[in-house]
């Protein structure tokens, strides 16, 4: 048994005060969760402490909570761990981000991860006709899908997810996840529609800044930004959908410039986003127009230094060498016969047999 | 209408997958026979017939909206080993498959949003009957604003779970704490086959977790502390893959004589490195997670302390082939009820089926019905009843014991009297302890005394029920002076099928007290046998 102090951050909805901290000593060996220390505390000394909870074993993602400032499930954080990351030493539980209170650290996922879920058409839209046995399906397609279907909703990657901090309108990683389990089911009748619709949403798959936050956040390995980028490469490479957002031609430009610099050449990265993946984009006259909409934020990272007016005029320039290296990597990659993706349940790995 | 989001709930741990008899090689009636003998030929069989029949057609259903079943090299929906089973019928999602069927259940919820209205997160407090005694409706408290409704109901089907809660440790969640079993008992329907509580032989000895039968069924093995796979003296044919209360009941044994393993002797290793690890990276992905974070250990390389622990509630409320029970207008499906095709001891992989096939059967038999009726009306008398005895719970002083020592007592009780082995003076010392819980249950006092989320007074509400459930399985197994299925009585070891081949019924007396009954096995083709594995 060690002792172990929670800070939790208590509001009451129907007392008109503002939200506070609370401590409370609680006594369970190291290894067992905040979750058990947050109820003994509920148990011993205030059974008022609101908190959704149900299977304790992360499974029902009920218990999405920040702890010490991240988001995770309180049942899947252990006390010594928590501890450790504790800047003083107390543990401090809070409520999930970008979703409002209800009540202590109990948030209203309806009003925006459960909204967002519903956005994606999540339901299997399946290929007619239906046979009468199972569809046959290749193996590996099911177990892919499995990485996404893993999701248990418990909303830390939505906490967390820095688009949505700025856009709230973002889709998001939980719900675009959710998407990318239709979109790679063999079943599914509708996956370019599915695609274009969130390629074409402002607030869809180019929406994500590829910040890595949701999958740091994701307790169950489901790399919600794995599954974007997917349904990015299936909406650009497979489908070859140019959406209003010029999200494809940014990423085909960003990936030919650092093919042919070895680096990011940023003065040809946004005409070419604009104008199509080609060097005469800055030439189109449309182009000079939406340029000229993004002034203020070129002014912004000259002034911050993001670019140099220098780096304008000439290109980063890589040695020999160096670019070589980067040329091989991009023909490793575009040599093989089908795209790698990575996904947890999907193990190249056997050395034991 | 559920007092979680619909997918908290706990079907989401259900791991290992629903038997159907889908393979060429297979056929429902071997299916149907499994289940019968994993009974212990207490399951009714015109009902184990009917779940048999129609689990091929419900997988195709469930694959059909987008279950993402795990495939064979063809394509197909490919099948594994579960324990108690003949054959390879288990179809799977990974280790995750409650989990996905759920989900996709609630996919089809939010696709039919226009016809389906959903009421998250409310607690149903008690059903109603109107004069005749016909079901009417249930009385339910909005938990986020603490507002009660009557909800007037031509039909009411119960789908509430189980009541694990009553035990500590348990595989269950914090949720199951027995509403529709206490609720339907409290209107007078009759609860069936209470005394049969499943200990599941593969619970993580660190705190009582769930690990999947599918572990065995992918070839894992279980060793005592000599190294030996014990369950060769025990089930020399099935070895791990044997039913659970005679995997459990071994297990316990090897603990009991001595050959435990971990500190206290009270573990058995489960060996999952006996299985190829791509394979366990694939289909067992969640069990790798829970040893990793639950227990420090990596599966994939060391054995894993694991023990028996409970699991589920055979019994429940008492209803026919379509869901129905003896209160019309009152259905039940799933681990709140009792059809029973269970009987003495559930074999992995039939309860998801269970829940499926009989929560179809209720809804469409309750929509035909309700074709020609006219909506009744619930007197809302009841709401108001409720309503006070809510307040009467936030009123109570602060003198009594707190309701979380009294929920505390009760699982560690019915854990060490009421488990794998149990006798008639360990059952009596759990219904002197239950009875006085009951009592002190009734003065608790809660801290909560706000509207918007009080989970303390519903808790109080859960205790109520729980103490109710643990009540009729203690006195169930205080009359059944036999050892069947995952009944196990010390002082009378032996299967008595002239006495005792027939279900124990509990129904609330006049008194309050209950009232035991007793109702006959229904049998079809398979006659009672030795039970041999």
């Amino acid at each position: 048994m060690a002792e172990y102090t929670l800070r939790l951050r208590r509001y009451d909805p129907e007392s008109g005060d503002a939200p506070y901290w609370e401590e409370h000593t609680i006594e369970l060996e190291p290894h067992r969760s905040v979750l058990e220390g947050i109820l003994q505390a509920k148990a011993r000394f205030d059974g008022s402490i609101g908190i959704r909870c149900s299977c304790r074993a992360a499974i029902c993602g009920s218990c999405g909570v920040r702890i010490n400032g991240r988001p995770d499930l309180a049942c899947h954080t252990h006390l010594d761990k928590a501890e450790r990351r504790a800047k003083d030493g107390i543990i401090e539980v809070e409520p999930m981000g970008n979703m409002p209170v209800i009540k202590d650290l109990i948030v209203d996922m309806e009003a925006v991860h459960w909204k967002k879920i519903r956005r994606v058409t999540p339901w299997l839209i399946a290929k007619q006709p239906v046979p009468v046995r199972e569809y046959i399906v290749p193996r590996e397609s099911m177990v892919d899908v499995t990485q996404s279907m893993a999701c248990i909703q418990c909303g830390a990657c939505v906490s967390d997810c820095l688009s949505m901090e700025v856009d709230p309108k973002f889709i998001g990683p939980a719900a675009l996840a959710k998407a990318y389990r239709f979109v790679g089911d063999p079943r599914d009748d509708q996956h370019f529609e599915r695609l274009k619709d969130l390629a074409e949403d402002p607030h869809g798959i180019y929406d994500c800044t590829h910040c890595f936050a949701c999958i740091d956040a994701c307790p169950k390995d489901v790399a919600p930004m794995s599954q974007i980028m997917r349904l990015r490469r299936r909406a650009g490479n497979d489908f070859n959908i140019e959406d209003r957002n010029n999200g494809e031609r940014h990423e085909s430009a960003f990936v030919s410039l650092v093919k042919q610099y070895g680096l990011l050449n940023e003065a040809e990265l946004l005409p070419r986003s604009y104008g199509g993946d080609t060097p005469l984009a800055k030439f189109k006259p449309s182009v000079a127009l939406e340029m000229a909409t993004t002034l203020p934020a070129i002014a912004r990272a000259l002034l911050r230094r993001k670019v140099t007016p220098a780096a304008v005029l000439k290109p980063h320039k890589l040695p020999k060498q160096d670019l070589a290296a980067v040329r091989r990597i991009y023909d490793e990659v575009e040599g093989r016969e089908q795209r790698a993706e990575f996904n947890i349940y999907i193990s190249g790995k056997d050395e034991d047999r | 209408m559920s007092k979680v989001h619909p997918v908290r709930s706990h079907s989401v741990a259900a791991a290992g997958g629903i038997n159907a008899a889908i393979a060429i090689d297979d056929d429902w009636t071997e299916h149907a026979y499994d289940t019968v003998k994993g009974s212990d030929f207490l399951g009714d069989q015109d009902a184990i017939e009917i779940m048999c029949s129609e689990a091929p057609g419900e997988a195709m259903h469930l694959e059909h909206i987008g279950v993402t079943f795990h495939r064979n090299e063809k394509g197909e929906l490919d099948l594994r080993a579960f324990g108690g089973a003949s054959k390879k019928r288990t179809a799977y999602v990974a280790d995750i498959t409650g989990q996905a069927i759920l989900h996709v259940l609630y996919e089809q919820l939010m696709r039919h949003h226009l016809t389906v209205d959903r009421y998250e997160e409310w607690f149903a407090t008690s059903l109603i009957l109107d004069d005749d005694g016909v079901c009417a409706g249930a009385v339910a408290r909005d938990i986020r604003s603490g507002a009660m409704e009557v909800f007037d109901a031509k039909s009411v089907i119960l789908a509430n779970g189980g009541n694990g809660q009553c035990y500590k440790p348990t595989t269950n969640a914090l949720i199951c704490t027995g509403d529709g079993i206490a609720q339907a008992y409290r209107i007078g329907a009759p609860i069936m086959d209470m005394e049969m509580v499943q200990y599941h032989p593969t619970t993580l000895a660190e705190n009582g977790f769930l690990i999947t039968e599918g572990a065995r069924g992918e070839g894992a093995h279980l060793l005592n502390s000599e190294g030996r796979r014990f369950m060769e003296d025990y089930a020399p044919s099935k070895m791990e893959l044997a039913s659970r209360d005679v995997v459990s009941r071994a297990e316990q044994t090897e603990i009991n004589e001595g050959r435990g393993v971990g500190a206290d002797g009270q573990g058995i290793y489960l060996d999952v490195t006996v299985v190829p690890k791509k394979r366990v990276l694939e289909a067992l992905r969640e069990i790798v997670n829970i040893g990793r974070d639950f227990a420090g250990t990596d599966i994939t390389r060391e054995p894993i302390m694991i023990r028996p622990g409970q699991h589920y509630i055979m019994g429940g409320v008492k209803t026919d082939v379509d869901g129905q029970t003896p209160i019309t207008g009152l259905y039940a499906a799933g681990e709140v009820a009792c059809v029973s095709v269970h009987g003495g001891n559930r074999l992995g992989a039939n309860s998801l089926l269970d829940t499926l096939i009989f929560g179809r059967r209720s809804g469409e038999h309750a929509a035909n019905r309700g074709k020609d009726m006219a909506m009744p009306h619930a007197p809302a008398s009841r709401m108001r009843e409720d309503a006070m005895m809510i307040s009467d719970i936030l009123d109570r002083p602060r003198d009594g014991r707190r309701l979380s020592e009294i929920k505390d007592e009760l699982g560690t009780t019915m854990n060490e009297h009421v488990a794998v082995y149990r006798d008639e003076d360990g059952l009596n010392t759990a219904h002197e302890t239950v009875h006085r819980l009951k009592e002190e249950a009734s003065k608790a006092y809660v801290d909560d005394h706000g509207s918007v989320f009080n989970q303390d007074v519903l808790g109080a509400l859960e205790v109520g029920y729980m103490l109710d459930c643990a009540e009729a399985t203690i006195v169930s197994a205080i009359d059944r002076k036999e050892s069947r299925g995952a009944q196990f009585r010390l002082d009378y070891p032996e299967r008595r099928d002239e006495e005792w081949l027939k279900h124990i019924n509990v129904t609330r007396g006049a008194d309050g007290e209950p009232e035991i009954s007793y109702s006959p096995v229904t049998i079809t083709k398979w006659q009672p046998e030795v039970r041999k594995y």
